[in-house]
């Protein structure tokens, strides 16, 4: 099947003389129109990132697959035949499911702060579901996932019980890292989901390394079955730190089984991706590195679905990475702490009208894949899974003393000896102690 | 017993014993770094190295010498200048069960890639709970070598070595080189493994239980280098060597010194420090690095807490010059404590000396 729904650069040595057009954004044909100059310390205002509606840009290769996107039928093209549908029944059932678990999760996420049952930093995914649906639902359960400190849903989508989550979030012991981690540092050995990283870019070398030991596995333990492929998910504002590039660069030196996915929701806190990034398309950041660059509307999960299956394929079959940048938006702030004064409320609402759950649905009803009822049961599923997540993590206990000096190391002999001149973890004691080791 | 099994059953790559007397041998800390990741190597396929020129040049300090012909490049890899990508490349490998060396030229590049040390290393099993731990081991010369200025010359025992989650060691000797290493590499948490570049020539003698392939050195305890009765001196790294010519020097002035070798900086053996300072109650501690918040303060800081009613006299810090590395000869040996500093200090413990004149 020909992989038409975006573009898809293939490495190409550096032309000459060329790339000095391709860094004129006024003559780009292909994504951003600006009004005015882009000045350097222009305020958000004079860049405003004006998206013309899908259907309308001028993309090079050609979008017009035999399938319909999401995105379609929301425009009111409907699709009549179900012949060539994206996905079957179960699996649009499945898809929806997921994106409603993560929509609904991180609404509870902002009562039960405001309610003072969580607490620290907290960053919501919501409006960025199709991304993390669209990936994560691709792959197998030894294939790993490493996130930032927007982490929720890539734990939900990953299989990590919301209850696990969720008592995690409110510092209880069962919390999937038993409340010692947090909500930016999810971690769950058992689902392959390895972070949770505060810093930005710092996820990114780990999942590298993570790749490189399943080429490892491959290669030189001879583990025939270690085809395990790495998604790394960050943000546009990562995309300019130095950590990011010199990963682009060994993924493909190489050849890992990874896949860089940009979730560009055009904001670092409140800074616009437009005012931080020399040249704003990521997507070309991969060809320089010789690897696949790949843009893709990150609000419709069919979409994203089509790009991700080809380069989880290419992974698996051990043909290297790609850069996939994903064209998202957060509907809400940063952070529950951020006050989300910078953002023009009228972008806001064009990304509203783009909200993948609502489109999903309308392409499974107008497609006659399922009806309001079917959908309406998903949520109210959902809705009883969430609210017994609750109630699990407000019973749940809040960690023992003696959890912490826990797990500071593999081998607690790490604490080293004690003045009696035993090792101090065979004191039974040991662990009642707090600052002062 | 030990005794007998001669070295045939072990090949380092870099091989240059005697084999004819049954005295003790002589390693170089070089030899005896190469041969414990030889070993280590050949006993577990999941431990390999990376870093900077590691691979066919051969080691920049040539102490990975002959590894990339015997393991091949997918054990031994040259990596790009990237210090963050590549260690938090071997952590996420870590994370996977792979045994990751990872080689910084100097520990001072280490600080472009200190986040995934600390951060994603160090933290990682705490922050999961015990789900995932981290056997990697970082390192590399640290500390002044000779004439390289204030960018190649840092100490960092002392900043690793405040980070819950991370052991810290620092060899001396051959025998302190081979068996902390082992133990490093079958360590299931992050080690940072600290050597010195001055080092690396020196040769010691090693026992035929050294040699052997299994010997290892237990994480956490400290080695009394030489017994003494009038003052406790501790030191680290080639600080220990400065430490014994001081001993040698304060004996002949009637002051017996008593010289540990800490080889572990984290954890640090207070068990072993404070019985010293019990019998001899008074202690100098030597190390390279910057006066603040050092190792010795630590140090200090432990045998007043637990053994300040033995103390004789108030305790003794040596450490470098509050300064930048400096690059002039004469400066540079100002910078760094001296045997004539340590043997200074020792008699001004021992009330043997005048007052210290006004300290920078």
């Amino acid at each position: 099947m020909s992989f038409s729904a975006t573009n898809f650069a293939q490495p190409r040595p550096v032309p000459v003389g060329i790339r000095s057009n391709e860094k004129s954004l006024s003559s780009d044909p292909f994504r951003f129109r600006f009004r005015g100059s882009p000045s350097f310390l222009g305020s958000p205002h004079s860049l405003r990132f004006n998206p013309t509606p899908p259907l309308k840009l001028a993309i090079p290769h050609s979008r017009r697959s035999p399938a319909a996107a999401v995105t379609d039928v929301s425009n009111g093209k409907m699709v009549k035949s179900s012949a060539n549908m994206l996905i079957t029944k179960e699996e649009g059932l499945e898809l929806y499911e997921d994106m409603i678990l993560g929509r609904f999760f991180e609404d509870m996420c902002a009562q039960m702060y405001y309610r003072g049952k969580m607490f620290g930093f907290v960053h919501l995914y919501n409006g960025q579901e199709a991304v993390s649906t669209g990936f994560i639902k691709l792959l197998k359960k030894e294939d790993t996932v490493v996130s930032t400190y927007r982490d929720h849903v890539h734990a939900l989508s990953k299989g990590v019980p919301a209850r696990a989550v969720m008592s995690e979030l409110f510092g209880k012991a069962t919390g999937c890292c038993r409340g010692q981690g947090g909500s930016m540092h999810m971690f769950s050995k058992e689902h392959n989901l390895i972070g949770g990283f505060a810093f930005i870019g710092e996820g990114i070398p780990v999942a590298t390394g993570a790749a490189f030991s399943s080429k490892y596995r491959r290669e030189v333990l001879k583990e025939a079955s270690a085809d395990h492929v790495t998604l790394a998910f960050f943000g546009d504002g990562t995309c300019n730190n130095g950590q990011f590039y010199e990963c682009l660069n060994m993924a493909a030196l190489w050849k890992l089984p990874i896949i860089f996915v940009v979730e560009n929701n055009l904001w670092a806190i409140g800074m616009s991706h437009l005012r931080a990034t020399s040249d704003p398309e990521i997507w070309k950041k991969g060809p320089a590195f010789g690897m696949a660059g790949v843009h893709v509307d990150g609000m419709d999960v069919l979409k994203v679905r089509e790009v991700a299956k080809e380069a989880i394929e290419r992974a698996r079959r051990g043909d290297g990475p790609t850069l996939v940048e994903c064209e998202t938006y957060r509907f809400r702030g940063h952070s529950l702490a951020d006050p989300d004064e910078l953002r023009d409320p009228a972008e806001k609402a064009r990304y509203a009208a783009r909200d993948p759950i609502s489109a999903l649905k309308k392409y499974m009803i107008e497609n006659k894949l399922a009806n309001e009822q079917e959908l309406k049961s998903i949520e109210k599923k959902i809705d009883e899974v969430l609210d017994d997540a609750v109630e699990y993590s407000d019973e749940s206990p809040l960690p023992p003393r003696s959890q912490l000096l826990e797990n500071v190391f593999a081998d607690p002999k790490g604490f080293g000896i004690g003045p009696d001149g035993k090792y101090r973890c065979e004191d039974p004691k040991f662990t009642q102690g707090t600052a002062h080791v | 017993m030990l005794r007998a099994i001669r070295h045939k059953n072990i090949l380092p790559a870099f091989s240059a014993f005697r084999a004819f007397s049954s005295s003790a041998k002589e390693m170089t800390v070089r030899e005896a770094l190469n041969s414990a990741l030889d070993e280590e190597m050949s006993a577990d396929p999941k431990v390999f190295l990376m870093g900077e020129e590691v691979g066919e040049y051969q080691g920049a300090y040539k102490i990975t010498k002959g590894l990339l012909d015997k393991y091949g490049p997918e054990r031994v890899l040259d990596t790009p200048i990237t210090e963050a990508g590549f260690t938090g490349i071997g952590v996420g490998a870590a994370y996977y069960g792979l045994r990751p060396v990872v080689e910084f030229m100097t520990f001072n590049f280490s600080m472009q890639a200190i986040d995934h040390i600390i951060n994603s290393a160090a933290k990682s099993n705490y922050m999961s709970a015990g789900q995932i731990s981290v056997p990697i081991v970082f390192r590399g010369p640290n500390g002044a070598a000779a004439g390289v200025g204030a960018q190649h010359s840092q100490c960092y025992a002392a900043w690793y070595a405040s980070c819950p989650g991370l052991k810290v060691l620092s060899p001396y000797s051959s025998e302190d080189a081979r068996g902390l290493l082992k133990a490093a590499i079958r360590d299931p948490d992050p080690v940072v493994f600290l050597e010195n570049e001055l080092l690396y020539g020196e040769s010691f003698p090693v026992s035929a239980e050294v040699l052997d392939s299994s010997f290892c050195l237990p994480i956490g305890k400290a080695k009394i280098e030489r017994e003494g009765k009038d003052v406790t001196i501790t030191a680290f790294s080639k600080m220990v060597g400065y430490a014994l010519k001081a001993a040698e020097i304060l004996a002949k002035e009637g002051i017996s010194a008593e010289v540990i070798n800490l080889r572990s900086i984290r954890p640090l053996d207070r068990s072993t420090i404070n019985a010293s300072v019990r019998k001899t109650n008074r202690l100098v501690t030597v190390e390279e690095g910057f006066p603040q918040h050092g190792v010795g303060a630590e140090i200090c800081t432990s045998v007043i807490e637990e053994s300040f009613g033995y103390l004789d006299a108030p305790v003794e810090r040596i450490a470098g010059a509050d300064v930048p590395m400096p690059y002039a000869a004469n400066l540079e040996r100002m910078a760094v404590p001296q045997v004539e500093d340590i043997v200074r200090a020792a008699k001004r413990a021992c009330y043997r000396s005048v007052p210290l004149a006004a300290t920078a």
